[in-house]
């Protein structure tokens, strides 16, 4: 008879089976097949694929010249640069408020996570080009159009919340519910004893809030970048979609762009845990 | 001032910026609603805004006759409920799988699912297609089901790390008392831990159902020509409407405007809207919980 511990162990390998299968056969091996077809010219034949290697090709032309690609990652780079940042700060003030809320809390719960439901690529987009996304002409604002006059490298973070404050908030509703449920979890105990001690609001957030909740900021940016890259409307993920039939460069074009797009994603994940990770942790 | 006056003052300071944001929320929801009742002299009168003159509705006939809604919808309630089924089974399959046994790997697989999730789906797309191709299922429903019965549907990895929380506390004084009565594992998981996590499994298919109606990017290649989600259709919108619509001339008959695009719009999200107003604290609750087994 086979001992107890070796039955339980394949009884677990049973119930993640289709998983692991799946993981296997639709998650890693893709994931290595797109490597290996960036490196290749795809040929179509009667026994099907073929492919011949040849290096960095798709790497050079995407961005020595490809017209298009070059300042549509640009553009990604910016827009995940820039929106996770500004998507973290504004979550994590608007739960701080819902927090301190005296009524209302469900209803405006609900409101900021409304979005989440409703948000898919084509919605977002009609919405974009119905311009049912901006709330006012922001030139009717004095600051705006301030901020105009002043040289680009100095002002395109400004414009850009005033340009995309919709769109950032619409892509807040996870992370102000995550933010929430993590707030909720400090003792109130802990600002009252604060407070006696004569911290005022700031120095509460700055001592007490921001070192408690700082694991959910990082889940938060993870959660947001993977969210934000693998949005359809991504400029990358559209050339991906556009390039795949690419008929002079069929599957490899589409693969490398789809790599680049993978370490890009790796690298702000790896920023966001430099970032944000505990040092205490780990050390 | 007393200290209980300054605190009714912070209250209703905060509870004026919340609803500042709510507005900042609701307004392009408003802003369609409102937009799809307009007819083409409302549209081009600058004098009304927000409130059409008159209850116009044919920006909808409109829309809904592109958007063929009565297939459409059909096609996108079974791309979404079935898919949604067989994810919110096999992924608490894998959650319990990980959360009651001890196997060699399992610190690897469990890895694996956290890494699963933070490779966007763009990454795997031409070689799945490939794939796909070579098993005939392009054109079909089974090339969203294959993925979703293998646990690899969308955004999987976070309901199996939900699942798995939700597992590991409930105390397995159950699950011995079951096995105590001669059931075994598969029993135990299917008699005893399912009906304990029915608000899991709730949240898990709410929000997969709601994500795959959302899903276009891999639907729009994948499931081929026949099948056309509402979301599909919403993407083809213009080029359908001036196929069904030709504009003779230069008139501005027959012309597609913003009133009807967001009519369409809204055809495309009133299923979604009803669904989360209904259950809308299921959906909230669900993802506050994710956010404690993030931590």
């Amino acid at each position: 008879m086979m001992k107890k511990k070796t039955r339980r162990a394949i009884t677990g390998y049973i119930f993640v089976m289709p998983w692991l299968i799946g993981f296997i056969l639709l998650t890693i091996y893709p994931l290595f097949y797109s490597l290996f077809l960036s490196f290749q010219d795809v040929n179509f034949s009667v026994e099907g694929i073929k492919t011949t290697f040849v290096g960095l090709k798709h790497y050079n032309y995407a961005f020595r010249v490809d017209t298009q690609f070059p300042t549509l990652y640009v553009q990604s780079l910016i827009d995940i640069g820039l929106s996770v940042p500004l998507i973290i700060i504004f979550s994590l003030i608007i739960a701080i408020l819902l927090n301190q809320a005296f009524f209302g809390r469900t209803f405006f719960r609900a409101v900021y996570f409304l979005p989440v439901v409703i948000i898919s690529g084509p919605v977002l987009s009609e919405l974009l080009t119905n311009r049912a996304l901006s709330i006012v002409d922001p030139n009717s604002f004095f600051v705006y159009r301030f901020l105009s006059t002043l040289p680009s490298f100095i002002n395109f973070p400004f414009l850009y919340i005033f340009d995309n404050l919709i769109t950032i908030l619409w892509f807040s509703g996870v992370q102000i519910v995550f933010f929430l449920a993590g707030l909720q979890r400090i003792s109130t105990n802990i600002y009252e004893a604060a407070q006696i001690d004569g911290a005022n609001a700031w120095v509460i957030f700055w001592k007490i809030i921001l070192p408690l909740i700082k694991p959910f900021v990082l889940v938060n940016a993870i959660y947001t970048i993977v969210d934000l890259s693998s949005f359809p409307n991504n400029p990358i993920n559209t050339s991906i979609a556009t390039n795949m039939f690419n008929f002079q460069r069929p599957y490899a074009y589409s693969s490398a762009l789809a790599w680049i797009h993978f370490l890009t994603t790796l690298g702000f994940i790896l920023v966001a845990l430099l970032l944000l990770r505990d040092r205490k942790r780990a050390l | 001032m007393s200290k209980k006056t300054k605190g009714l003052i912070t209250r209703i300071v905060i509870f004026v910026i919340l609803l500042g944001i709510a507005y900042a929320y609701l307004h392009p929801l408003i802003y369609m609603v409102s937009i799809s009742f307009m007819s083409m002299r409302d549209l081009a009168n600058p004098i009304v805004s927000w409130i059409p003159t008159d209850l116009y509705l044919d920006n909808f006939k409109t829309a809904w006759k592109v958007l063929d809604v009565p297939h459409s919808i059909w096609d996108s309630i079974e791309m979404s409920i079935i898919p949604a089924i067989f994810q919110t089974i096999v992924t608490a399959l894998v959650a319990y799988g990980l959360a009651r046994f001890e196997f060699p790997l399992k610190r690897l697989i469990f890895f694996f699912v956290i890494a699963a999730f933070i490779i966007p789906v763009q990454v795997t797309y031409v070689p799945k297609y490939i794939l796909f191709a070579r098993l005939k299922l392009v054109g079909t429903p089974w090339s969203t089901f294959l993925p979703a019965i293998l646990g690899q549907g969308v955004k999987s990895s976070i309901f199996i790390l939900l699942y798995y929380r939700f597992f590991s506390m409930i105390p397995v004084a159950f699950e011995e008392a079951a096995e105590i009565d001669g059931a075994n594992r598969f029993e135990i998981f299917y008699r005893v831990i399912l009906p304990m996590s029915i608000p899991m499994i709730v949240v898990t298919f709410l929000f997969s159902f709601v994500w795959y109606w959302n899903e276009t990017y891999m639907a729009a290649v994948f499931n081929g020509d026949n099948i056309k989600t509402l979301p599909i259709m919403l993407r083809n919108f213009v080029n359908r409407y001036t196929a069904m619509f030709p504009t003779r001339d230069a008139s501005v008959e027959n012309r597609i405007n913003e009133g009807i695009r967001m009519a369409a719009t809204l055809i495309t999200i009133i299923p979604l809207l009803i669904v989360y107003t209904i259950l809308q604290r299921r959906f909230v609750e669900g993802i506050e919980r994710a956010g404690i087994t993030g931590e």
